[in-house]
């Protein structure tokens, strides 16, 4: 019933709306301001596009001053360091470009609005100006640019021998984390060796993954480089650590990687933000189906010595899961038996 | 759906165009299958407007799950049926699937539907014969045709909506494997399909237009009229017909593997996949393969958008300011720069797919190049407007409105475009945002601008104009409330596409903000009805 009235309601407001309409305009048809090319809303439109201009930028300079904490999360990685300085270069310049094109456009839209003793000016070209502002535009950029190749090199160059190998594997619609062992080095994988036990089908005749072990959390050291190595079972997925700056898409049949190194563990994180609860997290952000909201995975940031304690008490997924001792190879049981630390 | 709105009255206006029309017309010839280019783009217009509305209708669906995730939508059940779940206790819930599908289809059917064929539709066929002299287009019955693949795949597009699997939902880009595997979810079943062959008979429609408007620019154009002295809006419909031919046969043939991939077990796309508990037999195929090709439409598409806009938008601020264009042949060479810029830059939506770096690089720079020439196009409507005598008709506002919000959008495909920035930003609210402003908003402002301009042209009677303003001032400052604060969600990192955030601690802020969005959203869609009373109210009772 409510829903009816609701109805009625919406109905007769419309309908006075339309009223007043029709009314407004046969008084206008009387008083014959049809007729008139330019009406005094010339004068009002004008009028509101400096109220815009004013209270637009008034808005927009309050809440970027307010809110910069809650909106700039923090870093927590070295080249996050990087890509957030060239963001705020590139806001600064381009900031700058905004406020006086918006400032001109308002203002010349208001200042010349229409008069009937005003003439338009004939000016219908001028070489120099647009050299001007394609030349000008052009440093600007050339300057961007070559910074952004600075940075994007640096990000994207090959990784140290030495860096810490982590797999991220991607499936609906969770994330699972293998690392490399004491060897640091990761097994081979197939994706038809996927089973219900092993999930991200280890190639148990490569002698690199009998120590790999899996944990629940993507654990890294600080001040270490880390190689993410990324893969997906299913469909796109994309690994996004927003604290780390830290994008990558993970395709089934075409391995991603992405280094980086983080710089702030959790708990200094932790108490830099007074947020006892506080984790860094990885979300995904390529749609990958209904769950794609939901592939949230823990990222714990661990001093040097934690990390390596923390690594030392893995057990290796071989170890959890002996059965899978059978797929070994006959001349690496041995290797195998030692490496992957199986009790006998 | 579309043509019976269209009885109108048409006053005698136009003769010279009219004189070999003198056989006897029905009214299926007249209104239906007509190859009169001026009925065509009234067509194309009255379906692009209804799309538009289904489309905002989404957005406002979806907007209040964003904003208010935990209200009761149990209210939406009499239209959305079985979309919406009802909990133990009465409340009523967005279906996770459905809420995608909705994303899907929003920026399918307002790219393509509402922005390509309703703008370049419309105001192509309706203004390059009469502006270069012609009598009609170079080939009526191809125009017709036309629209009738673009009608076939509106309707196929819209069975989709009700099928019970629902309608493709792997974002509008149907990104492969998700797109290509049932097993994935449920808009990748028939929904999929039916995209697809919507998408199909939408690109036929497409290259009929466009070989049309390049073959009537090119060889009808009356005495005198050069290329040099051709109206800046016939040169952005000329430039975007050329890059619509280049480039939506690679959809065609992109759509067409995907069609292989998911109905004849081939592998363009697929590779080393285990799903659903098995692993799939596909091997060797790529799956940023399809996102090269998607892409190499995609981002001309945004021109194919951008460019029609930008011509109205150039004569509307030049007629209204009482000045000529400033830097006519700067503006030509300008669109022309976009034009071949806007085949050299489409691996910039891929920067984090696992390109190679150094193709990353090289689109970086290719890509930030577009500045230039839009930053030219933007100063020259600066110095259009310097020492005018400006007329504010809501065609006026509405072309303002456009170069501020191509400003604003454009400014932030600056850090987009730099592959080191767009690390953290790829795929957030920020790049909602940036293509919201820049080629939604503007491309829907353009198209507004035109409406208003030539309406008397088209229907023979005007706009009211207080409805006008009012209809403007509420989109403009809509569109600001609702895109700009985006900017802000989008650096903090929130990621699009996500049914909630409540999962995450990093993107449990900004509710109040979301709300916000929400409400502002959902009354600049209201407003937009201000303007579906005057355009119908005024095709009848206009003065």
């Amino acid at each position: 019933m409510f829903g009816f009235y609701l109805l009625l309601a919406v109905f007769l407001v419309l309908a006075i709306l339309i009223l007043i309409f029709r009314v407004s305009r046969l008084i206008n048809v009387v008083k014959g301001s049809y007729e008139k090319r330019v009406t005094a809303s010339n004068k009002v439109n004008g009028m509101l596009m400096m109220a815009f201009l004013i209270v637009g930028f008034g808005l927009a300079f309050w809440y970027s001053w307010a809110f910069y904490d809650e909106y700039v999360p923090p870093i927590a990685s070295d080249h996050g360091e990087l890509t957030d300085k060239l963001f705020w270069r590139t806001m600064w310049i381009t900031g700058l470009v905004f406020f006086i094109t918006h400032v001109l456009l308002f203002y010349f839209a208001w200042k010349y609005r229409y008069r009937e003793d005003a003439k338009a000016l004939f000016y219908p070209e001028n070489n120099k100006l647009e050299m001007l502002w394609t030349g000008v535009p052009a440093v600007v950029l050339t300057w961007l640019v070559i910074s952004g190749w600075m940075a994007w090199d640096d990000i994207m160059a090959d990784p140290s021998q030495d860096a810490e190998q982590i797999e991220v594997f991607g499936y609906q619609f969770a994330w699972a984390i293998r690392y490399g062992g004491m060897d640091n080095d990761l097994g081979d994988y197939d994706y038809r060796l996927i089973d219900n036990t092993n999930n991200l089908g280890q190639d148990f005749s490569d002698r690199a993954g009998f120590d790999d072990f899996q944990y629940k959390d993507l654990v890294v050291p600080v001040g270490q480089e880390v190689i993410l190595k990324i893969r997906a079972r299913d469909v796109l997925h994309s690994v996004y650590i927003p604290h780390f700056r830290l994008k990558m898409d993970a395709m089934p049949g075409m391995p991603t990687q992405f280094k980086f190194t983080a710089n702030t563990t959790t708990d200094e994180m932790r108490e830099e933000l007074g947020d006892p609860e506080f984790n860094y997290e990885l979300a995904c952000t390529e749609v990958c189906g209904n769950g794609h909201f939901s592939m949230r995975k823990i990222v714990k940031v661990l001093s040097q010595e934690d990390y390596a304690k923390w690594k030392a008490e893995q057990k290796s997924w071989l170890s959890k899961n002996p059965s899978y001792m059978s797929q070994v190879p006959e001349n690496l049981k041995e290797l195998a038996v030692v490496s992957a630390g199986i009790d006998q | 759906m579309a043509t019976d709105n269209v009885t109108v009255h048409e006053p005698e206006h136009d003769h010279d165009h009219d004189h070999d029309h003198e056989h006897h017309e029905t009214f299926i010839t007249k209104y239906i299958f007509t190859i009169d280019h001026k009925m065509i783009a009234k067509q194309f217009l009255i379906t692009g407007l209804v799309w538009a509305l289904i489309g905002g209708a989404m957005s406002a669906i979806f907007r209040l799950q964003l904003g208010f995730p935990d209200a009761d939508m149990s209210w939406l059940q009499p239209i959305l049926g079985k979309w919406i779940n009802i909990n133990e206790a009465g409340v009523g819930s967005l279906d996770q699937g459905f809420y995608l599908a909705l994303v899907t289809m929003h920026g399918t059917i307002m790219v393509f539907f509402v922005l390509t064929a309703g703008l370049s539709g419309t105001f192509s066929n309706f203004l390059i014969p009469l502006q270069i002299g012609a009598r009609d287009m170079a080939s009526g019955f191809m125009n017709m045709l036309s629209y009738w693949f673009f009608f076939v795949s509106s309707v196929i597009m819209f069975i989709s909506l009700f099928i019970e699997t629902g309608p493709a939902s792997g974002g509008w880009v149907v990104y492969p494997p998700l797109s290509a595997l049932p097993q994935a979810m449920d808009g990748s079943k028939l929904g999929m399909t039916l995209w697809l062959v919507a998408m199909v008979f939408f690109i036929a429609s497409s290259l009929l237009g466009g070989i049309n408007y390049i073959t009537t620019v090119i060889n009808l154009r009356t005495k005198g009229m050069s290329f040099s002295r051709l109206p800046l809006t016939i040169w952005a419909f000329f430039l975007t017909a050329v890059i619509g031919v280049l480039s939506f046969p690679v959809l065609f043939a992109a759509a067409l593997l995907l069609v292989f991939d998911r109905s004849f077990g081939t592998s363009f796309y697929l590779d080393d996949i285990y799903i659903g508990g098995e692993a799939l037999a596909n091997d060797g195929g790529s799956p940023i393969l399809y996102q090269h090709l998607f892409w190499f439409l995609g981002h001309p598409e945004v021109y194919i958008v951008l460019l029609p806009a930008l011509g109205i938008t150039s004569e509307i601020i030049a007629t209204n300011s009482r000045k000529p264009i400033f830097g006519y042949k700067a503006m030509v060479l300008s669109m022309l720069g976009i034009t071949v810029l806007s085949f050299v830059v489409w691996a910039h939506h891929m920067f984090v797919s696992g390109l190679n770096p150094f193709l990353g690089s090289i689109f970086m720079f290719l890509t930030l190049i577009i500045a230039i020439p839009s930053a030219v196009k933007v100063f020259n409507y600066l110095t259009t407007l310097w020492k005018g005598n400006i007329v504010f008709t809501p065609a006026m506002l509405f072309s303002i409105g456009l170069v501020s919000v191509f400003i604003s959008g454009g400014i932030t495909g600056i850090f987009l475009g730099n592959s080191a920035i767009d690390i953290q930003l790829h795929d957030t609210y920020f790049v909602v945002a940036h293509f919201h402003l820049v080629m939604g908003s503007a491309s829907f402002f353009g198209m507004m601008a035109g409406v208003y301009h030539w309406f008397p042209k088209m229907y023979g009677r005007m706009m009211d104009a207080k409805l006008g303003y009012i209809h403007f001032w509420f989109t403009f400052v809509g569109v600001y409330l609702v895109f700009f604060p985006m900017h802000y969600i989008g650096i903090a990192g929130f990621p699009r596409r996500y049914y909630s955030f409540t999962n995450f601690d990093a993107f449990s802020g900004f509710t109040d903000l979301n709300s916000f969005i929400s409400v502002a959203a959902i009354v600049t869609l209201i407003a937009q009805f201000v303007f579906v009373f005057n355009f119908f109210y005024s095709m009848f009772r206009g003065s």
